[in-house]
């Protein structure tokens, strides 16, 4: 008797916490529909009662160049960070160099330095090199986010694959170029989806090296769109909320799709077990 | 920095620890004995792309960054680049504005704050996810939201919902009988008002962290401790506090290292103002570099450079940490 009801209570309880802490997330979406003139209304309207789209039609009038910027930026940052980090993770856990634990030292203290002074350090060298404002510019300073994590997370997965594989592997005739390519990097499938998730991720919600390296030229990604909205038209809210809304989908996808890759990013095995 | 929370993986870290520390196993060393040349080059043939990427692209910004710091650079000679030496000028001039000492106490209080809200708020919720109820995959899963949200969507919600005239938050408030709140456009409640946001972003990784600590302790625990008839409160202070706190620890340290470097949230929130009442060292970086139509890149490196220095500290502590869990 007691069994049941107690888990109905906890699942209104786990509804409600939830309900809670998605608030915002609710009253972005809410204020994204809201007609310009409601928008100062007090009390403020808890449901868009009269929704507009005018909002969207900002988005699409005004944010869409930054979006795709976004995009490539995105993909961008995910080939280069696989195309770095897979080949490292396959030496350090299977090949043994000498060296190989300062490198991974190396990568854990790289992830603790401030973005902030990393775009500083960034800009100096930019400004030398005619890369400010430039887009592949912008791709090596976002994939610095995600780099050491990628390093960290395939040498962890590939650890796991059976070193007898790459022996016969080996008795084959394949060299260690072969072996990672045909044997390792097919078996590591889930290391490549969980890194390029969280790369693309970081990258498409990266402010600090957009607002240093690409302020103000032809190609800003959807952060900075965003954020001179807010600074320019201040009235605006719904079209504001509208691009915040739709710079989230991609965490949306993320989430429906690729929970169980999430969790594993976040935890990684933060417990040891 | 969304970047506020990418967790380091602890678990990585110990193999990583381990493969320093721990003697290589036989089989492997007799390989090595077999061809030891060929396979060191291979090895470091893979590696070499991201050796050159770490010094180029980490290495190389931060000695960029400590030489910023020690000139005298003006926008001229920034680009010129024959700013004259200066040694530690910068420091002195960082540490004689009188922004420095706000500057530190808002950092060291937005931290403070923030772990601990995050923390307790985190472990909380660890705990009731923990008793498995329907739905409660689902539920945890949709709190992870604020953490994968881009930080600009975030700042710029709360902004809104904190405004002082059509914020939501003041209608609220006011619907129970307190007075608005000025909450990003006064000194008093400017470094509240990005506290609470943060607050809110880091929330979830100290959720799941946790909560995966919570997983690995044994449910036999609890049952026995049921029979002995000590009740919910008792059985968390004696059994779930105790047996979580390496996870606790890791989960403060990583949450201290990536909270010093807050910079998105309060900077578009409230840009560290009014008045300097929200500024915090990566805010006061930021600002003095990029913040004015005359940057100060040699201050603004050299306050940047504290914060490495603070990072680094704690990290390594964290890291210290981690490796004696790794072998206990």
């Amino acid at each position: 008797m007691t069994g049941i009801s107690r888990t109905w209570w906890k699942t209104t309880t786990g509804l409600v916490l939830t309900a809670l802490m998605l608030f915002p997330v609710y009253w972005m979406i809410n204020v994204s529909f809201t007609r310009d003139q409601d928008m100062r209304k007090s009390p403020p309207a808890l449901f868009p009662v009269h929704g507009t789209l005018e909002g969207y039609r900002a988005v699409l009038d005004q944010q869409l160049p930054y979006l795709g910027t976004s995009l490539v930026i995105g993909l961008g940052t995910v080939l280069l960070t696989v195309a770095l980090a897979a080949p490292a993770g396959y030496a350090l856990a299977k090949l043994r160099p000498r060296g190989g634990g300062l490198l991974s030292f190396l990568f854990l203290v790289a992830q603790m330095i401030p973005g902030i002074i990393m775009a500083m350090g960034f800009y100096a060298i930019y400004l030398q090199l005619g890369l400010l404002q430039s887009v592949p510019g912008l791709i090596v300073a976002d994939s610095t986010l995600a780099v050491p994590f990628a390093v960290l997370i395939f040498t962890a997965f590939m650890s796991g694959v059976p070193g007898e594989l790459l022996q016969a592997a080996q008795m084959d005739g394949a060299g260690p170029l072969r072996t990672f390519r045909s044997v390792v990097l097919p078996m590591s499938r889930n290391a490549v989806v969980t890194v390029s998730l969280f790369a693309f991720l970081w990258s498409w919600s990266d402010f600090v090296f957009a607002s240093t390296l690409a302020g103000g030229g032809a190609h800003e990604p959807i952060t900075l769109g965003i954020y001179h909205y807010i600074g320019n038209n201040n009235q605006e809210w719904n079209a504001i909320m509208a691009t915040a809304v739709v710079a989230s989908l991609p965490a949306a996808v993320i989430l429906v799709l690729a929970q169980r890759y999430v969790a594993a990013g976040v935890t990684a095995g933060a417990v040891k077990d | 920095m969304k970047q506020t929370t990418h967790p380091p993986d602890p678990r990585l870290l110990d193999r990583a620890g381990a493969a320093t520390a721990a003697p290589p196993p036989v089989r492997t060393a007799s390989r090595r004995r077999r061809r030891p040349r060929s396979r060191q080059w291979a090895a470091w043939a893979f590696l070499a792309p991201v050796t050159l990427y770490l010094a180029l692209f980490y290495a190389y910004p931060l000695y960029r960054n400590l030489d910023l710091s020690l000139r005298n650079y003006t926008v001229r000679s920034f680009v010129q680049g024959d700013a004259p030496f200066t040694g530690l000028a910068n420091y002195r001039k960082v540490f004689d504005d009188p922004t420095f000492g706000p500057a530190l106490t808002h950092t060291v209080v937005f931290t403070a704050v923030c772990l601990l809200f995050q923390y307790a708020i985190g472990l909380a919720l660890a705990v009731f996810f923990n008793q498995n109820f329907k739905l409660s995959a689902t539920l945890r899963a949709l709190f992870l939201v604020p953490w994968l949200l881009p930080l600009i969507v975030s700042a710029s919600t709360w902004s809104w919902m904190l405004n002082s005239d059509s914020g939501v938050v003041n209608s609220l408030l006011g619907a129970i009988g307190i007075g608005p709140v000025n909450w990003l456009t006064s000194p008093e409640w400017s470094l509240t008002s990005v506290i609470i946001a943060n607050i809110w972003i880091g929330v979830p990784f100290n959720l799941v962290v946790l909560y995966s600590g919570l997983q690995s302790i044994p449910t036999s625990l609890y049952e026995a401790a049921a029979l002995d008839g000590a009740s919910a409160w008792r059985r968390f202070w004696s059994i779930t506090f105790p047996l979580l706190r390496p996870v606790s620890a890791i989960t403060l340290l990583l949450g201290l290292v990536y909270t010093l470097k807050v910079f998105d949230i309060i900077w578009i929130m409230t840009k560290g103002g009014p008045a300097d009442s929200s500024t915090t060292f990566a805010t006061w970086s930021y600002r003095l570099g990029f913040g004015n139509l005359l940057p100060a890149f040699g201050p603004g490196a050299a306050v940047g450079n504290l914060l490495v220095v603070a990072a680094l500290v704690f990290g390594l502590v964290y890291l210290r940490v981690q490796r004696k869990q790794a072998l206990s």
